[in-house]
């Protein structure tokens, strides 16, 4: 799928403080990959008035101190920092696996997604723990993933009318994408289970467990694994 | 850390903000951030305060707020006809108060958001790097929600000044603005209607929060062959976004990602005259280079300077 890399990233101007720098069409794991390293690699190089690198599907965002800095510097630096890509050796994506209770009070439409896709429960939920999910962005809410992955054969509609509200750790299905509730928040996926870690903490740093690239697998577990086990995924 | 003030009643939206959270973007967590950051630096320097410190921001009308220990105060933003007891106390100006005063702080005359700094800054923890209230991500300033009845405010060390200090001018409000505007990231999407983008006016709808404003006017359509939405990007405070139906929303400080192509965008000089437009208000938009937009960038940081060296050693 290297065909839908470009040769050269193109820049885009986002406003007066920052870049988007695009790698490539669509979505596509060698584009976002892409997208990783360079995003990686600049947080670790820190070019002069580099303020945040924020990595979404097939672009990343460097936002910038136009006091300091200025686009034309910038955009030496990064095609500076792309040669260096063969020499560098960054850290691999990581595995993260999401305990996850499907069906009952915490995935109060596993029984609708059955009915809708004409498949078992225990299907259903075989299908959604297979996959080994891609993260492409990290957006919307905090810590919100857009995953890539769900079985074609999942997909269903979202709720005509959203909940108001949603509890944290729900993990749902809308349409093509499947993801996690980091926090409570209304929302209209479908639910089907839940899982007891707090996957958003402000307290904690990094407030996350992953970011852009890594893989994320939801490992079903049964309600009582799901009382026994703390926010922090420690039994 | 002292007990400064109780929250008799709370306003309609008064949320605790700073500077905001400016590198956790990657994570999803938006800048938040006082909107109107003219406003909210005066404020802090009118009271001895670093610009950067937590101040409250009130929408169209303010708290009701019994001081609990002395301190000095200034309102700046929107002219909210406040009074300390019986007592009108103009804004843009500090002002000592004692424990047992009544600050009350009424509706927006002129602009939509008031500011008031305390000496030493409204003390709330800090969470990541900030004093923010982002609520939708129930995080920072008080349990990451707006202020309600019966909140006791803090506030930090500082030390009062000598002497009152006040703006020699106050800036001035329109109900018609013209924003500057840099073209993109996606402004070849509208290339046969970018010159009815920037010789039409845009009101200001209800539809306004510190997410973003929907503006209600001309009808911007893409292009033909330009598909309905783009693949998800990082969004920017001041980036505006044409829906599929056409009308352009100003994004603000809660948004990190967007699937929406954005015509334009606002520089960050003239942010904070959307946080001061109210429903009804006009926009107009006016293309700048980004050289053009850099050098605006430069001289706002050095006026809000300038404000600061005025402040000081007045």
């Amino acid at each position: 799928m290297a065909g839908a890399l470009y040769p050269e990233p193109r820049f885009r101007v986002n406003g007066d403080r920052a870049l988007l720098v695009e790698y490539g069409e669509g979505i596509d794991p060698a584009v976002n990959e892409r997208v990783r390293t360079m995003a990686e690699l600049l947080r670790i190089l820190r070019p002069l008035g580099l303020q945040d690198v924020v990595p979404a599907y097939r672009s990343f965002c460097i936002i910038y101190d136009p006091g300091v800095t200025g686009i034309a510097e910038l955009k030496r630096q990064i095609l500076q920092a792309q040669q260096q890509l063969a020499n560098v050796s960054l850290p691999s994506p990581r595995l993260i696996e999401i305990p996850v209770a499907y069906g009952g009070e915490w995935g109060p439409d596993l029984a609708f997604v059955a009915h809708f896709t004409g498949l078992p429960l225990d299907q259903v939920i075989r299908l959604h723990s297979r996959p080994l999910y891609h993260i492409y962005a990290i957006g919307f809410a905090p810590g919100f993933c857009y995953l890539g992955g769900l079985d074609p054969a999942l997909q269903t509609p979202r709720l005509k009318t959203p909940r108001i509200r949603v509890p944290a750790g729900s993990v749902g299905i809308a349409e093509s994408q499947t993801g996690v509730y980091p926090l409570a928040s209304p929302g209209g996926w479908r639910i089907i289970g839940r899982t007891p870690l707090t996957l958003f903490n402000p307290a904690r740093t990094p407030p996350i467990p992953y970011s852009v690239g890594d893989g994320i697998r939801f490992v079903p577990i049964s309600e009582d694994e799901f009382q026994g086990m703390s926010a922090e995924g420690v039994p | 850390m002292r007990q400064i003030f109780r929250v008799r009643t709370p306003g309609p939206y008064t949320t605790v903000q700073d500077r905001g959270r400016i590198s956790f973007q990657h994570v999803g967590v938006p800048v938040s951030g006082v909107l109107d950051e003219l406003a909210g630096s005066v404020a802090n320097l009118l009271v001895g305060n670093p610009r950067e410190a937590a101040v409250l921001e009130m929408t169209f009308s303010g708290p009701c707020l019994q001081v609990l220990s002395e301190g000095v105060v200034s309102l700046t933003g929107a002219d909210m006809s406040a009074r300390v007891n019986e007592k009108p106390i103009l804004p843009w100006r500090s002002h000592a108060i004692r424990a047992g005063d009544m600050l009350f702080i009424g509706s927006a005359r002129k602009g939509c958001r008031g500011y008031l700094a305390v000496t030493g800054g409204i003390e709330v923890p800090l969470v990541m790097g900030s004093r923010s209230t982002y609520v939708a991500g129930r995080l920072g300033g008080l349990e990451g929600r707006r202020l309600q009845e019966g909140d006791i405010l803090f506030r930090g060390e500082g030390e009062s000044m000598s002497r009152p200090r006040r703006l020699p001018w106050i800036p001035a409000y329109s109900d018609a603005q013209t924003l500057r505007v840099v073209p993109g990231p996606q402004d070849e999407y509208f290339d046969q209607k970018m010159e009815r983008f920037l010789s039409s006016q845009y009101i200001v709808t209800s539809h306004a929060d510190r997410m973003g404003v929907r503006l209600e006017g001309p009808s911007i359509q893409r292009d033909p062959g330009c598909p309905e939405s783009i693949v998800s990007e990082p969004s920017m405070p001041g980036n505006i976004q044409i829906p599929p139906d056409g009308k352009p929303i100003i994004l603000l400080v809660e948004q990190t990602i967007g699937g929406y192509a954005k015509i334009a965008t606002v520089i960050t000089p003239d942010l904070w005259r959307i946080a001061q437009a109210k429903p009804g208000d006009i926009l107009r938009f006016c293309p700048v280079t980004l050289d053009e937009a850099h050098h605006a960038y430069r001289l706002w940081r050095a006026f809000l300077e300038d404000i600061a060296a005025t402040l000081e050693t007045s």
